[in-house]
């Protein structure tokens, strides 16, 4: 009986030590580099190592809210990470509008076809994004010739370079890369709807409007709401690709979110320390937004998020 | 009605650049300079695509993205299999556990530099598996994974374990081949993300003969960037030189990302089968 216990203690040790190589894997990559936040505390400058360098306490952290250049920079940076974030969230009902239209559509074929040819560019890198802006936009590109051909215009428009309405238009990019995509995920809830409803619905004399107001767009919302508090949790978080690449020197005041503020601090000026103490604030408010996000779902819906 | 013209417009607004593009390819070079190329190719032919297979660096490029593509692709394919049907082991040692440490890594974030300089330290900067093992390990797939064999029939293990098959057995015997549709989907999902990755390299490699595809492209499009700020700004007699350098940048600029985007489109239909199923089982996640 002994012996019958042992063996089955020691097959579920096992079981854990197939897989302790791959959580070992998980500890390098993702909670080791937490380890990096000493950084913040330190005079770090890069040929060093950091057991040569000063220990500073909270100086970098101090010089956030103190040294007025940088606070000149955070805040313009937080007003572009609020506008970009806010512009986002004030507008992530439009991929559900788009699949209740969609929806709408009668002829199965043209509707596949939508569906498949919008959900393409969300499979493209930013890089290419900003590849194909650029063969539309630049001086000799589809616009400007365009716009020159029906004599709207008599010099080429440097759109990229603009420095007006570079929220607006980052807001366009990323819609058109992702809104085909975001609507799967309702165009899949609308398929789960029950048949029955509608048919019931339409036998009580309901016009298309009525249904798609008192049937579709309820069902819809369990969804829409939980996508809505993950945009909330990562509203300081719009990563830095998009951004990055569509950077220049003329839109850079207005185009640098938090996350490309933190690369372009390390990277491009070499702050090292004060781009990781930035980084662990911005961490640590992303994981209280988390919770708070998460509090609100289990608060109003009764379900957590994560 | 209106939901016709509107969503005609939506995919218009989605295919036209990709076809723009690459009718500016195939087209007369001057023509294509001068913005007359707008609906249909003029002047066809395929030079743009030959001297573009000269350009530095690209074909070496192309090595490394497909390198990263596949191996990256069969080794998180391969883990999220594994661990996917490990974790469904009910009397695994603090299963539980172990579950959440890696689902919570989806959650929080370093940060770029301080997971930059763990690289470094790792030495796993200018080195190829920098592109790779980061990304061995991902905890969405693995949620997938799960999500799949919690799906499967148990009397299908158990009949196999009452014959005495070990548990890495039923796995490979058993459990693999029934999980193939969601490993379809696992290879999908890693194969574009692999292609499409730019931030890594950024991040990780000066040694020029570690460059993706994606970075070159980077590369390419900043120097024609500048070139044709240049041309802007300069006075207009020592502008044709410029001009003419900045038009052969831009052919070669439009060829290479439509070598880029080629292989996205290539596997496309195929994966458009499968992510619609993914992500509704991402969404149900346990």
């Amino acid at each position: 009986m002994g012996i019958l216990k042992d063996r089955k203690k020691w097959d579920s040790f096992k079981m854990f030590l197939y897989i302790l190589p791959f959580l070992a894997m998980v500890l390098i990559f993702s909670y080791y580099p937490l380890y990096g936040w000493v950084y913040a505390f330190f005079d770090y400058r890069p040929p060093k190592s950091l057991a040569k360098c000063a220990f500073v306490g909270f100086k970098w952290f101090r010089s956030l809210v103190s040294n007025p250049v940088k606070v000149q920079q955070i805040v313009q940076v937080l007003e572009n990470t609020f506008a970009m974030s806010g512009l986002t969230l004030g507008t992530s009902w439009l991929p559900m509008l788009f699949a209740v239209f969609l929806n709408e559509i009668r002829s199965v074929k043209f509707r596949k076809f939508v569906q498949t040819v919008t959900t393409l560019p969300n499979f493209i890198s930013w890089v290419l994004v900003y590849s194909i802006a650029f063969c539309l936009f630049n001086s000799t590109g589809m616009m400007n010739s365009f716009l020159m051909n029906i004599g709207w215009i008599k010099e080429p428009v440097l759109f990229l370079q603009s420095t007006n309405h570079v929220w607006f238009t980052q807001w366009l990019w990323l819609t058109w890369k992702n809104l085909g995509w975001a609507a799967i995920m309702y165009i899949a809830a609308i398929s789960g709807i029950d048949e029955e409803m509608y048919e019931a619905a339409r036998v009580d004399g309901a016009s298309r409007f009525q249904i798609i107001n008192f049937i579709t767009l309820p069902s819809l919302l369990p969804t829409y709401f939980v996508l809505l508090m993950l945009n909330i949790a990562n509203f300081l978080s719009n990563g830095m690709e998009q951004y990055y690449v569509f950077q220049n020197a003329f839109n850079k005041d207005y185009i640098q979110v938090l996350d490309l503020y933190v690369y372009n601090l390390a990277m491009g000026s070499g702050s090292y320390s004060v781009s990781v103490a930035l980084s662990m604030l911005k961490s640590v408010i992303s994981v209280i937004l988390l919770f708070f996000a998460n509090g609100m779902s289990k608060l109003i819906r009764g379900e957590s998020i994560l | 009605m209106i939901c016709y013209i509107i969503f005609t417009i939506c995919a218009v607004l989605c295919v036209y650049p990709f076809y723009y593009v690459f009718i500016n390819t195939i087209s007369a070079n001057d023509l294509s300079a001068r913005g007359k190329i707008l609906f249909w190719p003029q002047g066809i032919h395929f030079h743009n695509y030959v001297s573009a297979l000269r350009v530095d660096g690209l074909a070496l490029a192309a090595e490394v993205s497909v390198a990263r593509t596949v191996i990256g692709t069969v080794l998180t394919v391969s883990v999220a299999a594994f661990l996917g049907y490990m974790f469904t082991q009910e009397n695994m040692w603090h299963r539980k556990l172990w579950y959440r440490m890696i689902v919570a890594t989806m959650y929080f974030n370093a940060g770029i530099i301080p997971w930059y300089l763990t690289m470094r330290n790792l030495h796993l900067t200018n080195n190829f598996w920098g592109y790779i093992l980061p990304a061995v390990v991902s905890p969405f797939y693995i949620i997938l994974t799960k999500t799949f064999v919690e799906s499967i029939p148990k009397a299908l293990p158990e009949a196999a374990q009452l014959d005495g098959a070990s548990v890495l057995q039923i796995f490979t015997r058993i459990m693999l081949p029934v999980m193939q549709p969601i490993l379809a989907t696992v290879a999908i999902f890693s194969a574009v993300g692999q292609w499409n990755a730019f931030q890594d390299t950024l991040l990780l490699m000066t040694d020029t003969k570690l460059y993706s595809l994606q970075f070159i492209l980077y590369q390419y499009l900043n120097q024609a960037s500048s070139l044709s700020s240049m041309a802007n700004n300069s006075s207009s007699s020592s502008l044709a030189n410029a001009v003419a350098t900045t038009q052969t940048a831009t052919s070669i600029r439009m060829t290479i990302t439509i070598i880029v985007v080629i292989p996205i489109m290539l596997v496309y239909p195929i994966f458009q089968r499968y992510f619609v199923k993914g992500i509704m089982i991402g969404a149900v996640k346990g």
